[in-house]
This record gives structure tokens, C-alpha cells and sequence, in this order.
């Protein structure tokens, strides 16, 4: 299909931009690794510093490797209001990584916070390896990571 | 019906649809497919339909359709049976065999899945029989329970598509942009600005590459209308910028979405291929001459891509700062070429207003804003989900009639609307129609339509040290005044709900909110201290009660609460005990348990454990 933007710059579907790179090497690699941020650099004669002001502006981009399962909890509005906040730290403490998030020592969990996945009305949600989770309880958060510890 | 082909002309798509008229099935269902549903497994639900429907040889005759949200989500899953309309909710996989064998089969209604509504003390058979529907005027939800957003074909059975080859057969641009202008159609984005109006600025710069852009960002947490309608009816959305395109002389449209909706993502995406196939994208389409293509661009998670300026600072593969303005998106936007950027809903509107004309499209809505809105309603708030009313109806309406009240039998505190941007209103003044200039009169704002209710147990405090925080978070750092402003504000509210706060704290907390309001550049800064003034205005005993008693009235503010056990309730069954991560309680069995002050990090894991309710914090 023949596209009429003058720009031509996009391809198929997605609009391409340093973006759309750094989303497909994140997706392969699950965070952007030091060398692989490199080579885009130098393929697209974009500058390595603005490469990284853009790693580090946008939120999604991660530049730790991250743990092998990932969980995610909502702090939006109509979770914070039904509890995420304790439910997050609960979790903090069981893994025990930092108040705002992190991997746990072993490697094997990452946890995130995440403004708002849309389905406000079973807050609080969180998320474990894309698997939605709704009405948790900081009791329930706990009971589900012992459970996959075991 | 067969694989689509490519629809040439005007005449071909009239074909089709009275082809698409007598094939038409009136006995079908419909699931959930929604991500709120899906929490709840709606998908086995689908599955096992289609499975249950194969086996007895219907599945031909009644077909299964993976729906967008249906809006009450509090009753998750949902299924409703057509042509009865008959809702069932949280209905799980065991329930399926029985609703195809009694309602399916033989007509029967399942009363044991039926909704019951608390008020009336009785069962409801038919979905807008339910008061939660019965309020609505669902223009634009109320195809999400018809169709398979999936498919095409359902949507031109529903007129899909005529409004746009209305728009560019029979109408010129200046037509078009005069009906939208008619229909008073207001932005649903947040700002309001009447869309027309900024349709003409774009259609009168004579350029040859402008762009069109869907704002599908919604950055508002807690607020999930965008998703649904690009999850639930993704071409009535591609529909709009079809139109906006030919109105303001642009061929390119692009939708830019969120990363953390990946269905969505999946839809819409699925949706232009469908529309490339059939040719409703592309060249000359249905012969009128007019091009046009959609792409879309994923953004990477920053709540100020949602302002204008930044957006197409993100899509051109920038840092998501926001642009200086003027010179105005209509002059200078994506790649320096005029653009327009409209929110989902406000393109979602545009097709209705095509087909049916402005007069019609407005009889819904208030005098300067015609139309419905779609509001989230979420919080202490009993039937959570989407609700779409016309604008102008008042706030107590849509909380008590359409959200049948309190969670748990509570009294309303406060309402807050706009989101991060908007203020909470107590709630004497829930007699506000929900209108763009009177929600502003009052201290809030309209925003993009999250409505969080709040009851006795939210602290206003809390609340606003939320906003803050969240703010301070996203605040893209350009402006000194919202960078610095924005984290000082956040400092004294932190101070206040600590209980180590003075009364001069807050003066300065007001100065400042006025101040970085007056001295930012974009939308996000100049409305930050909204969410702190409007809880200082209309809630400061709050504020005076953490400062001067060192007291949470709400029993919220871990620095000022204690949890104990009620001595007289425990019962001894040592869950609590066993439950604590803390070690910090000590009892005997069978005797009261008690709380090692010191020891306790007030986490409340054993007050949602307690059997007896005995556990409280205050
Ligand atoms: C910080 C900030 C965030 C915004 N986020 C969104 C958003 O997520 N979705 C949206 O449609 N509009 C958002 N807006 C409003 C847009 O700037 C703009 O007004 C809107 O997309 C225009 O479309 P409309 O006229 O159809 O409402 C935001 C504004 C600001 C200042
Ligand atoms: S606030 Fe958590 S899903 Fe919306």
C-alpha cells in the first residue's frame, strides 16, 4: 500500500522513530543494553546523548537487565484510593527491594509501579508476567509471591 | 458471509449493507471481552460458548462476539443474550452450558446469573431495564455490546462507514466543519475547545502535507473511556479522523497510543488493515478523490505526551517536552506542517454527528456543549464502570442514580473530576451539572471524565499528597516554576500529613499553587494545584485537624494512626497473630490479642484477616 505522507516516515503500520527502535530492542532484549544503544547510535547518526535523554525521559525504557518474572502494580487514582499503596509495599518487603521498586536480589522478580492499566474498577490490579490480577490485598500480594516462590 | 472485497464506490458499500441487512442475525452473544472482564477469565467464558455452541451444532446460526466493555464492570463477567437482551453477570465457565440449553435453546431465563438490584429488592432480566443503564444515553457505547470490534462487517451493518462517504460525496470541508461547529461538539480530551473551530484553522492553511492526529494517550489514572471505545469500536474512531482529515485537508492520520494498552494497541491496529482491505484507506476511496492513510505511534509511558505539543514531540522521536505556543499546532505542528490532534471520544462523535446531523446529534447535551460524555466512575462507589451521560446533568444523577450510591452503605465526601488536573467537590454542591464552565466555576474541572467518589474513610490530605506526588513524577522538568514548584507543594503536604506541619505552611501552600500556576508553560503545570487548592478551599479542617491534633480524621495517615484490636470483638482465633509480617502481635488462644505498638509498621494486613472485624485503624 502506498502511503501520501511526504515524510515517508513510517512503515507498514508504526510510525518509525529513534522510539520505535528502542521499543523493538527492549522487547528483544528486555532492557536496553549499553552496546545494542551503541549500534543505534552509530546506524542512524543520532547523537549517544540524545539517545540517552530519551532512555531517560520515557518511563518504559529500562536500563538494568530485569528479573525473570515481572510484577507490576497500579498506583492510579482508583487504585491508590482502594490500597495499592500498601499493597506495593508489602511487596517491597517480601522481595525486598527499595520503596520505589527494583529486582530482587536474586534475580528472579522485578517490581514496578505503573499509573493506570484502564481497568479502574477492580482496583487494586497488579499484574504478574502480563497476567492481570484484580481486588488484592496486601495479605493476598504476599500469599501470591510465596506461593511462586515455593 | 464471505471474505470482504475491495468496495470501489458509494454504490458498492450500498450493496453491501442491505446484503449485510437480510443476512442479519437477531440471536447472537455477546461476552465480555474487555480487560476488565478478562480479569475475571472472561475468555474461558468465550471459549467454553463456542465450544458448547459447536458441539450442539448452533454455532453457525448463533454466533459468539468478543465484545468491547459493557460498562459494568462491578459485575464482571458479563454475557448478554440477544435478541432478549438478557444480562447475566459474573457469570463463570460452569454457568455456560445451562444459559445455552435454557436461554439459548429454549428462551428460558437462568434467574439464579440475573442482576438484582439492591433498591427495589428485585431481579432484572433485561440489561436497559437496569438502573445503571436505564440513565444513560449511550450514543457511543451502546454499539459496543452489538459488536465484534474484530469484525468489520458488524460495524458497516451498523451504519459503519456511511458518514463518511456521506462526508465525502455529498458534503464539501466547509460543511463538514459547519455541522461539527452546529453540533457544539466540545473536545473530550480535557480543554473542551470546540472542535470545529479548530478544524477551520487547520483547513485554511494552505499546505500541501497537514496531519491529523487521535489522542489515545489517557494519561488520567484511573480514567479507562479511550480504551474502551478503541478496545469496544475501534473504526468508529478510524471513521472520525477519516472525516477530520477531509475537513481540515490532510491525508494522514496517526493514532498515538499507550503502551500500557496493549489490546487496544491490537485493535485499532487490526482495525486499519481491515479498513486498507476493504478499501475504506487508501486511494481515491469509494471514489471520491479524497486519500487517505492512518498509521499509528506507541508512546513510552510519560503523562505529559499527552499535551499537544509534546505528542508530536514523541511521535517526531523527541524527549516529550512541550512546545512553546504560537505558534499553534494548526501552523507549525508534526514535521512543521499544520496538525490537528483530537481526543478518541471527540473523533468517536464525529461520524453520529455526520449521520445524523447537528441538530439531532445536540438535543443530548447542554447549551454550550452538545453530546454525551463518558465518565469512569470509580472509588467508594457501588456500581463502578463507564457511564455515558449527556452533558449538563448533574453530578448527583450520575453517583446516585447511575452508580447506585456508596460502596459499603457510606456518606459521600467528595467527588473529584479532571483527574490530576481537577479539584474534588464536597458533597453539598453535587447539584452541578457536569458541563465544561460550570465544573470550572466550581473549582475543578471537566478533564477527560475520571469521577472518583470518596467517602469518610479518604483523606483529603492523602488525596492531594497523591496528586502531588504523581505530578512531581511527570512533570517533564522544562519550566523551573512546575519542576521546583510542583516538588516544594508536594514537601509541605508530606510535612501536613506527618503531623509536623505549622500553620504558616499553609499560606505558603496556597502561594505557591498560585504561583506555579500563573508561571508554567503547559497544561500540566498550570493546572498542578488544582487538586491542592480545591482540598484547601473546601476541605481545610482537614488540613487544620492533621496540624493542630495531630489527628487523620479518615484514620488514613500512617504518622498520625494507631491500630489496635477492639478487646471486647477479638475472639482469640490468633489469625492475626499468625498473619502479622511484624511479629508485633501477642495474645493467648481463646483470649484477646493485643498490638506491640513499637513493633507495629501499620500495614493493615490484619485487619483485612480478622474473621470478627475486630482490628481498626484510627
Ligand atoms: C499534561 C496533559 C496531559 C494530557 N493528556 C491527555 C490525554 O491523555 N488524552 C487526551 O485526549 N488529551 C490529553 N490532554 C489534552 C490535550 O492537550 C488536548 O487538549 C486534547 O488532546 C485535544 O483534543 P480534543 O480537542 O479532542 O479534546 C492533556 C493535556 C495536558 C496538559
Ligand atoms: S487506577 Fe489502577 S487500573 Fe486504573
Amino acid at each position: 500500500m502506498k502511503t501520501f505522507c511526504h515524510c515517508n516516515n513510517h512503515y507498514g503500520l508504526e510510525n518509525s522513530s529513534i522510539i520505535l527502535f528502542m521499543q523493538n530492542i527492549q522487547r528483544n532484549c528486555g532492557y536496553l543494553p549499553e552496546d545494542e544503544l551503541k549500534r543505534l547510535a552509530d546506524n542512524t547518526g543520532t547523537p549517544l546523548m540524545d539517545i540517552y535523554s530519551i532512555a531517560t525521559f520515557y518511563k518504559s525504557f529500562k536500563l538494568e537487565p530485569q528479573g525473570e518474572h515481572t510484577i507490576t502494580v497500579c498506583t492510579g487514582t482508583a487504585c491508590h484510593l482502594r490500597g495499592s499503596g500498601e499493597v506495593f509495599e508489602e511487596m517491597a518487603a517480601v522481595l525486598g527491594v527499595g520503596s520505589g521498586g527494583g529486582t530482587s536480589e536474586d534475580g528472579k522478580y522485578t517490581l514496578e509501579k505503573v499509573n493506570c492499566l484502564g481497568a479502574c474498577a477492580l482496583a487494586p490490579l497488579i499484574v504478574i508476567d502480563g497476567h492481570y490480577h484484580g481486588n488484592v490485598t496486601p495479605g493476598k500480594a504476599r500469599e501470591m509471591i510465596e506461593e511462586h516462590y515455593k | 458471509m464471505n471474505a470482504l472485497g475491495l468496495l470501489r464506490d458509494v454504490k458498492e458499500l450500498k450493496r453491501l449493507k442491505s446484503e449485510l441487512k437480510k443476512e442479519k442475525r437477531e440471536k447472537f452473544v455477546s461476552v465480555c471481552g474487555d480487560t476488565g472482564c478478562s480479569v475475571w477469565d472472561s475468555k474461558k467464558v468465550d471459549e467454553v460458548f463456542r465450544r458448547v455452541l459447536e458441539e450442539k451444532g448452533l454455532s453457525e446460526e448463533i454466533p459468539v462476539k468478543s465484545t468491547g466493555c459493557l460498562g459494568f464492570c462491578e459485575c464482571g463477567p458479563v454475557v448478554i443474550v440477544f435478541p432478549e437482551e438478557i444480562f447475566y453477570q459474573k457469570v463463570n465457565e460452569e454457568d455456560v452450558e445451562e444459559i445455552v440449553e435454557e436461554t439459548v435453546v429454549k428462551g428460558k431465563v437462568v434467574e439464579r446469573l440475573l442482576y438484582h438490584d439492591p433498591r427495589e429488592d428485585k431481579k432484572i432480566v433485561k440489561a436497559s431495564d437496569i438502573p445503571f443503564y436505564k440513565k444513560q444515553v449511550r450514543n457511543l457505547l451502546g454499539d459496543n455490546w452489538l459488536i465484534d470490534p474484530g469484525s468489520i462487517v458488524d460495524y458497516f451493518s451498523r451504519e459503519g462507514y456511511a458518514a463518511a462517504a456521506k462526508a465525502f460525496t455529498e458534503m464539501s470541508p466547509e460543511e463538514v466543519i459547519n455541522e461539527i461547529k452546529e453540533a457544539r461538539l466540545r473536545g473530550r480530551g480535557g480543554a473542551g475547545f470546540p472542535t470545529g473551530v479548530k478544524w477551520e484553522e487547520c483547513f485554511t492553511k494552505n499546505v500541501e502535507n497537514k496531519y491529523i492526529i487521535c489522542n489515545a494517550d489517557e494519561g488520567d489514572p484511573g480514567a479507562f473511556m479511550d480504551r474502551s471505545i478503541l478496545e469496544g469500536n475501534p473504526h468508529s474512531v478510524l471513521e472520525g479522523m477519516m472525516i477530520g482529515g477531509y475537513a481540515t485537508g490532510s491525508n494522514h492520520g496517526i493514532v498515538y497510543i499507550r503502551e500500557e494498552y496493549p489490546t487496544a494497541l491490537e485493535k485499532v491496529k487490526n482495525a486499519i488493515l481491515k479498513a486498507r482491505e476493504t478499501g475504506m484507506l487508501g486511494e481515491n476511496i469509494l471514489n471520491s478523490g479524497f486519500d487517505f492513510d492512518i498509521t499509528v505511534s506507541v508512546g513510552a509511558g510519560a503523562f505529559v505526551c499527552g499535551e499537544t505539543s509534546a505528542l508530536v514531540n514523541s511521535i517526531e522521536g523527541k524527549v516529550g517536552e512541550p512546545r512553546q505556543k504560537p505558534p499553534h499546532l494548526a501552523e507549525k505542528g508534526l514535521y512543521g506542517k499544520p496538525t490537528v490532534v483530537n481526543n478518541v471520544e471527540t473523533l468517536a462523535n464525529v461520524p453520529r454527528i455526520i449521520r445524523w446531523g447537528a441538530e439531532e446529534f445536540a438535543r443530548a447535551g447542554s447549551k454550550n456543549s452538545g453530546g454525551t460524555k463518558i465518565f469512569s466512575l470509580v472509588g467508594k462507589i457501588r456500581n463502578t464502570g463507564l457511564v455515558e451521560v449527556p452533558l449538563g446533568l448533574p453530578l448527583r444523577e450520575i453517583i446516585y442514580e447511575i452508580g447506585g450510591g456508596i460502596k459499603g452503605g457510606g456518606h459521600l465526601k467528595a467527588v473529584q473530576t479532571g483527574g490530576p488536573s481537577g479539584g474534588c467537590l464536597p458533597g453539598y454542591m453535587l447539584d452541578i451539572p457536569t458541563d465544561f464552565e460550570e465544573l470550572d466555576a466550581a473549582g475543578s474541572m471537566m478533564g477527560s471524565g475520571g469521577m472518583i467518589v470518596m467517602d469518610y474513610g479518604t483523606c483529603m490530605v492523602e488525596f492531594s499528597r497523591y496528586f502531588l506526588s504523581f505530578l512531581s513524577g511527570e512533570s517533564c522538568g522544562k519550566c523551573f516554576s512546575c519542576r521546583e514548584g510542583i516538588y516544594r507543594m508536594l514537601e509541605i503536604v508530606e510535612e501536613v500529613a506527618a503531623g509536623t506541619a505549622t500553620l504558616s505552611h499553609l499560606d505558603l501552600l496556597e502561594e505557591l499553587g498560585e504561583m506555579v500556576k500563573n508561571t508554567t508553560m503547559c497544561g500540566l503545570g498550570k493546572t498542578s494545584a488544582n487538586p491542592v487548592l480545591s482540598t484547601l478551599k473546601f476541605f481545610k479542617g482537614e488540613y487544620l485537624a492533621h496540624i493542630m491534633e495531630n489527628r487523620c480524621p479518615a484514620g488514613v495517615c500512617r504518622a498520625l494512626v494507631t491500630v489496635f484490636i477492639n478487646q471486647e470483638l477479638c475472639s482469640g482465633c490468633g489469625v492475626c497473630r499468625k498473619k502479622c509480617p511484624e511479629e508485633a502481635i501477642t495474645g493467648e488462644k481463646k483470649e484477646p490479642h493485643y498490638i506491640e505498638k513499637a513493633l507495629c509498621s501499620k500495614c493493615g494486613i490484619c485487619i483485612e484477616s480478622c474473621p470478627e472485624e475486630a482490628i481498626t485503624r484510627a
